[in-house]
Order: C-alpha cells, then structure tokens, then sequence
C-alpha cells in the first residue's frame, strides 16, 4: 500500500469516526424525544394490546397486562428499562404483530428495500438524463417542457399518483393486481418471484415518476452553471464542439453532486414508499409503521422511528463519503498545497 | 460589411397580442396564481352546506355539467366537497407555515447573532429534526397528540422549520459583515438594536417568499397524513379523508372519487409554488437571469 | 481606417465599431442596458505585441469574448471583425478558434477543476500527435512531465500561468489572445509569462495582450491601444509613452501615465460612467480637464494624428 493510500484510508476512518459520534448523539436524542411523545400519547398502551378483545378482559388481565410492560413504572424508569433494551438489542416485542420489534423491522424492511431500491435507481438514472438534457437545452421548449414537468411532480400528491396508475392499470386494464402484497389465500412461502416482482411494479413506478424531479431539477441547475462557467468558455475558446464540452466538461461535473444527491434524499424516498405501500397495501416497513402508529404499537412504532434515523443517516454518510473522497479536490486536498 | 450583429436577438416579432415584457409577465403570473387561490377560498366559504348533504338520488354520478366532479356514495357534490376541502387545507397550511416561519425566524437569528454556543445548539436541533424522515416524524407527532385537527396542525407547524432555519441562518450571517451592520457594531449598538433595525429589514422580503413556499410543503403533508388516517377526521371535508375513502370505491371504477380532489389539489400547490417563485424573482433578480 | 504603412504587413485581425449591449434586470425586474464595450476600433499584424489596457469595467475582456465570438447569448453585437482579410463571420470564428485564434485565459478558475492538466493542454492541440508536443511544450515551460497528471487545484500560480500558455503555444494559432494574464502576481513570475508571450510574437504570431497594467505592457508591446469606458481612445506606440506624457494624443492616456507611481501618482478625480447610463457626448468629457460644450454634443470619431489614433475633438 502506497503511503498517500494509508493516508487517505485512515482519513475516511477518521471521517466515519466523527460521523458516527454524531449519529449516537442524535440517535440518543431521537429515541429520548420520541419515547417522551409516545408517553404522553392519548392512546392506551393496553387497549392497543388487547385489541378487539377489550370486552372481554377484566381489571385484573388489564393490571397483569399493564405490569407485564413496565405500564406502572414512572416514565424514566421506562425510559432508561427500554433504552438499555435497545442496546442490548431487544427492541421489544410488535403488539399487533405478536412479534420481536427486530423481526418485523427486518422483514419488513426486505420487502421495502426491493421497493425503494428500485425506484431509487430509476429515478436516479431518468432524472439525470431529464437534467442533463434541459441543462444542455437550457431555455428552449424542451428545457421549459422538463422544467414544468418537474415542478409539476414536485406538487403532485404521491398517494393521488400511486390511486391513478390503480385506476388505469389495475381496475381499467386490469394488468396488475389492486392491492396485497401476495395474493390473498396464498402462504407467504408460496409467492413467486413472479408474483412479487408483480406487485411491486406499481408502488415502484410511483416513486420513480416522482422522484425523478428533484435530480432532473438539481441535475439541470448544476449543468446550467457549469456551462456558463470559465472553464466551459475557455473549452469554447480552444474550439471544443458542444458536444465534446458536453461529455467531458459536463458530465464530469455533475455526475458527482447527482450521486451525492440522490443518496442524501433517502429520508423523501422512505416518506414516498410510507404513502406508496399505504395505496398499494405492500407490506413493507412503511405500512408496519402506518399500523404501528394507527393502532398504538408504540414498541413498532419507535423501532421504526429509530430504522428511519439509521436509514437516513446512512444514506448521508455516503453522500458525504462519495462528496468528500471521490472529488480529486478534496481527495488529495492538502497534500499538495505544498508544492 | 457589417456581419456580427447577426447574433442579436430579434425584437420584431409581430403577434396579435402585446408582448410584454419580463416585470409585466411576472406581476401578471402573480395576479392570476392568487386570483386563482382566492377563488378557492371564497368557493370554499360561500358554498352552502346544502352540496353536502346526503342525497340519496343523485348517488354515485359521474362528472356532468350539473355535477362537474361527479357525486359520491351519498349523493354528495364532488367539486363542492373538493372546494370545502381545499379551504380547509389551505388554512392548516397558512397556519402551519406561519408558526414554521416564525421559529425559524427565531432560530436562524439566534444562531447567527449569539455566538458559537448558541449557534451549535440551533445547528444540531435542525440535524435532529432532518435525521428522521419527515413523514415519520409527522406519524409521530399526531401520534402524540392523537389525531385529530389540533394534531396535524401541530405536527406540521412543528417541522417545516428545520430548512428554512438554515437559509436565515446564512443569509443573517453574510448581513453581519455587511459594511453598514459592522458600523453600527463600532458604534456599540447592541445586537438586538441591530438585529430588530438592521437584519429584519432585509429578512423581510425573503421570509415572505419563504412563507409561500412553504404553502405547498405544509398542504401536501396535511393530506398525507390525513390520507393515512392520523390527521383531520372523517367527518371532516379535506382532500386526504376524500381520497382514502375513494380506495374502497376504486375497484367499483368510481374514478373521479380520486382524480378530481387530487387534481385540484396538485393545481393548488403548483399555484403556491409559481406564486412564490414569482415573487421571489421580483426580490431577487438574480434568480431571473436565467 | 488608418492606411497601414508600406512596410507593415497586412492586419491579421481588424476590429471596427465594435460595440456589445447586454440586457439585464435589476430588483423588481425594471429592465436595464448595459453597454460595456462601445464603437471599439483595433487592429494587430502577425509577429506584433499590441497590448490593450484599461483599467477595470472598461470592457476588456469582452473584447476578447467578442473575437473569439463566445459572448453570451443574451449580448447584443455590433461593429465589422476582419480576419485575414475575410469577414469574422459567426461560422468563421467557430472554425478558427482553438485552431487560429487562441486564448490565454486569466485564471485557474479557466481550468476544469476534474480533469487532469495534461488532457486539457493535449485538448487544445488541432494537428499533429499531442500527447508528444504536449511533452515538448512541458519541457520547453519547465514544466515537470509528472505536472501533466496534475488536477489545476495542485498547480502552483506560476504553473498555472506556463500551463495556460501551453494552451495557446500547443494551438498553433497565429493570433494569441491574452486576457489579463498577470493578474496579482510577483514579478519574476509576470516578467516570465511576458517573456512566453513575447517569443511567441517572435515566431511571427500576433499576439493581443489585454491587461490593466500599463507598466507591465510596455516591456514588451509594440504598440498600446488605450480603452476608456469600452471605447478605444488611442493607439500609439510604446516610445510615445515617455517624459511627462507630452508624445500622447488624449487626456486620458496622459491622465494613466501620470498616475504611475514614478511620474507623480497624479490621480484624475471622477470614475467611469456607468455602464447603464453612457453619457450622451464623448465618453471621458464628464472627468476631461479639456471639456468644452462640443464635448457634449457628440461623440469624437477616430482620427489619425502624428502616427498613432486618437478620439477626441482637441487632440493635437
């Protein structure tokens, strides 16, 4: 390993370093702040566990209910009981899903990463041609044509979007199936690939139209500064065609800020396929969450409350890696300053 | 032998109708997005309860002159409850957005004004409250306080301050070393003096353009999270409660349940959204150059 | 036109009422013309340094953008560009910039921050193997071989400076325009860049150097073209420059050469007109000492005087 590799190593180490200190402080705040809301919620916890059955239990289940959960302990009690469970890694067990927090993050989680996944790479790679195209164009109709298709997006509401393609492709032309996850009656060890790759197409083709505005727009206003900046004149000056300033000026400095983008808006994109797996009932971690919160879960729903931190600082955490350590910039910054 | 000027741009165009020019076209855009805006309130105020009653002849129509969106299972005129229901939303969004702006307002000045302490402090609550998915923390706050309108209120008031906190924040920090503040420092005013007679002044106009902008933000995450069921009740006339109900009534091929209240409402917050963006280029001509 | 003498060979560039408008919008969108270069008038022969200076705003650079036809879209262009003779049309100069006509830019800021030095030399070359004069041009700078994988942001000022030079030198173009090409820099470094520039007038090319500083310009100019609010307001040689000012034809000339800190640091009160607001008569009359009411009136046409080019209504 050369010396300038060992550096550079040990840079990206200690970045993560700090980086994670960070996410522990805010981690720990999160979970403070949420476990504080969630106790002051108006939602009895044991009504929540019971259910349908709240009929038929006495006071007595009711006390054994209430003790079995730690109800009666005064609230930092709970609070530091239920933190130092997280960090043994008991995240408690899901009230209506009879299961370990962890298991139904996990499992849940499987089915929206496919989602999310999916539209993330596609909306990634269609917004950044749609940017790169109105950018290069810019101030043409084309350019106007793409610009207001974007800002339009950017106000659509994403569940009216994911109705709409149920209408047409679902009940009009009957190509997709209207709701579930898996088709109903089927055990989930019996779903195909098939069968999953069908229900996803509609929540995913959701999510990729929409967040296909916010890189073509992001794409677009940076390849409009770079064109008009020096290096791109003089590119002119030394009778470089537009093409060419395109493909090697262009392209070679907006891609960086479009990647680093499209990973720091994992937090839209989480809150995108919450409403998406909502309208298409995919029973992803964002439709836990909805029942978690509809129905009182409240260990579900602060597990998913700290997943969705975890799930966004990752995706900035790259950003800032891919922003800091793949531009020669800042890459060799330092180093050379010297000579 | 006069060859360049082939470059300049033709101002002879003829067409029957004035070619205005860039200030009229913008003040133009901005008449009509708030005309169009103000239409909807005031169909949202003036229409009587009588459209929304149950009317149990007129169930299930769809779109016709009489009834321009359709009606619903109850009889119920579509456009009169999507009027209804976009009143609604836009008071929960002007509400919303005005107490966002004005924590942001308080927290990009202290952060800009009182020192390091301070600055950090303010710096590590917008990291918190962008650490967590918008809409979970939204989920999580109506939660709390147990749905409702009171809820989604709060929970929308309390989080559409984190972004805007940062741009007063650069924009009061690159004031303060602006010549005429840094005078007033050697004249030993104090910071309020400065902060109430020097930096609010100049804030003015962009917290207002922020405030516009924010509409759209603070509405579209109004419905959705009435569309999920933590917000407004059903009872309730707004676009998310008409929405979830229209799911059930999908697979029956009720299509204009849900394309005429979503529709109106994308046309709503894209008229925000061009009314804020109007107004901002008139305060910030940079922006027009484009 | 000034008639060339017989000796002199043909002008390769002669620019003539040059004049470049720009639309702007101020707050609130009130639109503004601007009208940074107005009626300029120059021409420069093959293996002649001919320096054009001005201090900042008096459109300088956009001289050199309006050459090389790389102007924003939104500017307005009027006036004759002659090359070789031939009308500078559009079409021409996208077919001879980069290959005949090459621009020395002014800073690293005109370097892709992302690309490796040596490609964006080897870019600039029309004919012949590049990566090989690259080498030889490298080496003939000073230039290490290891500089060529450099990004611009590790370049030092005097590099950055040899590299750009590069640039014009690997071209081939027999007219090199240099904007501003010394800018903040200590002298051994500008007396080096000069010295580039200088050879490269000695191969027999042209080479316009655009610059504020007049001291730096007449070490190695032949002749000096004067702007003053975009407006060329003389061209006279470099022996005219000398004593207290007395050889050179406008107030305004006279007025930058005393104000060099070796003649008296003499500073004219006042400061350009602004570009949206021109006045109506000459240009300098609102700070000229010899202003009359003709001044005023109308705008002074160039006129050849004691073999130089001068505008103005009392030059004598």
């Amino acid at each position: 390993m050369r010396p300038e590799e060992r550096v550079q190593i040990a840079a990206v180490l200690v970045f993560i370093a700090r980086k994670s200190f960070r996410l522990g402080t805010l981690l720990v705040a999160v979970c403070v702040l949420s476990f504080w809301l969630v106790s002051h919620s108006p939602i009895d916890p044991v009504n929540a566990y019971v259910g349908a059955d709240v009929m038929r239990v006495g006071p007595e289940q009711r006390a054994a209910i209430a003790a079995y959960w730690g109800l009666n302990d005064p609230p930092l009690q709970r609070l530091v009981n239920w933190g130092a469970a997280v960090l043994r890694g008991d995240w408690g067990t899901s009230m209506i899903f009879r299961q370990p927090v962890i298991d139904v993050i996990s499992e849940r989680f499987t089915a929206s990463l496919a989602l999310m996944g999916t539209a993330w790479v596609l909306s990634g790679v269609f917004g950044f041609a749609l940017g790169i195209i109105a950018g290069a164009r810019q101030g043409t109709w084309i350019d106007r044509c793409i610009k207001w298709y974007c800002l339009t997006l950017a106000s659509t509401p994403t569940f009216w979007l994911g109705l709409l393609l149920l209408i047409v492709f679902a009940v009009w032309l009957g190509w997709a199936p209207v709701g579930l996850g898996v088709p109903a009656g089927v055990l989930s060890d019996e779903v195909t690939f098939g069968d999953r790759i069908r229900h996803l197409v509609l929540p995913a083709a959701t999510l990729s139209i929409l967040g296909v505005a916010n890189v073509a727009l992001h794409t677009r206003q940076k390849l409009v500064d770079v064109l008009a900046s020096d290096y791109v004149l003089f590119a002119r000056a030394k009778g470089e065609s537009e093409f060419a300033i395109l493909w090697k000026h262009g392209l070679r400095n907006v891609a960086l800020p479009a990647v680093t983008l499209q990973f720091a808006s994992l937090s839209e994109l989480f809150g995108g396929s919450i409403l998406a797996e909502q309208v298409f009932a995919y029973p992803g971690l964002g439709q836990a969450t909805v029942q978690a919160g509809l129905r009182g879960d409240v260990p579900l729903l602060l597990g998913a409350v700290i997943f969705g931190a975890v799930f966004v600082f990752v995706g900035n955490l790259l950003a800032d890696i891919i922003y800091r350590f793949v531009d020669p910039r800042i890459r060799w910054g330092g180093r050379y300053e010297q000579c | 032998m006069s060859s360049v000027d082939a470059v300049a741009v033709s101002h002879s165009r003829t067409g029957r109708l004035p070619r205005l020019n860039r200030r009229q076209r913008t003040l133009l855009v901005i008449v009509l997005s708030a005309a169009l805006l103000l239409s909807v309130v005031a169909g949202g105020l003036l229409l009587g309860n009588e459209m929304l009653t149950t009317n149990l002849d007129q169930r299930n129509l769809s779109p016709s002159l009489e009834h321009p969106f359709g009606t619903d299972w109850l009889g119920r005129d579509m456009l009169a409850r999507t009027l209804k229901g976009l009143t609604l939303s836009l008071v929960v969004g002007v509400l919303a957005s005005t107490v966002s702006v004005l924590i942001a307002l308080t927290l990009g000045m202290a952060a800009a004004t009182f020192g390091r302490a301070v600055d950090g402090a303010v710096t590590w609550l917008v990291d918190l409250f962008l650490s967590v998915p918008h809409l979970v923390v939204l989920i999580l706050i109506a939660f709390t306080l147990g749905g409702g309108t009171k809820g989604v209120i709060l929970a929308v008031a309390l989080t559409h301050w984190p972004s805007l906190t940062r741009v007063i924040r650069a924009e009061v920090l690159q004031l303060r070393t602006a010549e005429f503040v840094q005078v007033s420092r050697r004249l030993g005013r104090t910071r309020w003096w400065i902060a109430t007679r020097h930096l609010l002044p100049h804030l003015v106009p962009q917290i207002l353009v922020g405030l516009v902008l924010l509409f759209p933000h603070a509405i579209l995450h109004e419905a959705a999270i009435t569309f999920l069921g933590f917000g407004l009740s059903p009872q309730q006339p707004a676009v998310g409660v008409i929405l979830s109900e229209s799911m059930r009534h999908l697979s029956t091929g009720y299509w204009w349940l849900a394309l005429f209240p979503g529709l109106a409402l994308l046309v709503m917050v894209r008229a925000f959204d061009i009314l804020g963006d109007n107004l901002r280029s008139l305060v910030d001509p940079r922006i027009a150059h484009e | 036109m000034i008639a060339p003498e017989a000796s002199e060979p043909k002008p390769i560039l002669d620019v003539r009422d040059l004049s470049v408008s720009f639309e702007q919008y101020a707050r609130g969108l009130q639109k503004k013309t601007l009208r940074p270069i107005t009626s300029l008038s120059v021409t420069i022969r093959p293996g002649e340094v001919l320096a054009v200076v001005g201090s900042s705003g008096s459109g300088k650079s956009l001289l050199a953008h309006a050459i090389l036809g790389i102007l924003p879209s939104n500017a307005r262009v009027t006036g004759t560009l002659r090359h070789a003779n031939e009308n500078l049309t559009p079409e021409r100069q996208v077919a001879l910039r980069g290959s005949d006509i090459a621009l020395v830019p002014q800073s690293v800021g005109f370097l892709n921050p992302l690309m490796r030095v040596g490609a964006q030399v080897r870019s600039a070359a029309h004919n012949g193997n590049a990566a090989e004069a690259q080498r030889a041009i490298f080496a003939r700078y000073r230039l290490a071989p290891e500089v060529a994988g450099m990004y611009p942001f590790q370049l030092s000022g005097g590099m950055t400076r040899r590299v750009l030079v590069s640039t014009a030198m690997i071209s081939g173009a027999s007219l090199i325009i240099a904007d501003e090409p010394t800018p903040g820099m200590h002298s051994a470094v500008v007396e080096e860049t000069l010295g580039h520039l200088r050879e490269l007038a000695g191969e027999g090319r042209a080479v316009m150097l655009i610059t504020h500083d007049i001291e730096a310009a007449l070490t190695i100019a032949d002749r000096i073209a004067v702007l003053y609010a975009g407006t060329t307001v003389e061209i006279a040689s470099v022996a005219d420059f000398t004593g207290d000012g007395q050889s050179l034809r406008h107030p305004y000339s006279k007025a930058l050469w005393r104000a060099l800190p070796q003649n008296g640091f003499a500073v004219t009160p006042g400061a350009q007109p602004v570009l949206d607001e021109l006045p109506p008569g000459c240009l300098y009359e609102p700070r000229c000492p010899m202003s009359t009411p003709d001044c005023t009136g109308a705008r002074p046409e160039v006129r050849a005087l004691r073999g130089g080019v001068v505008r103005c209504f009392h030059a004598a």
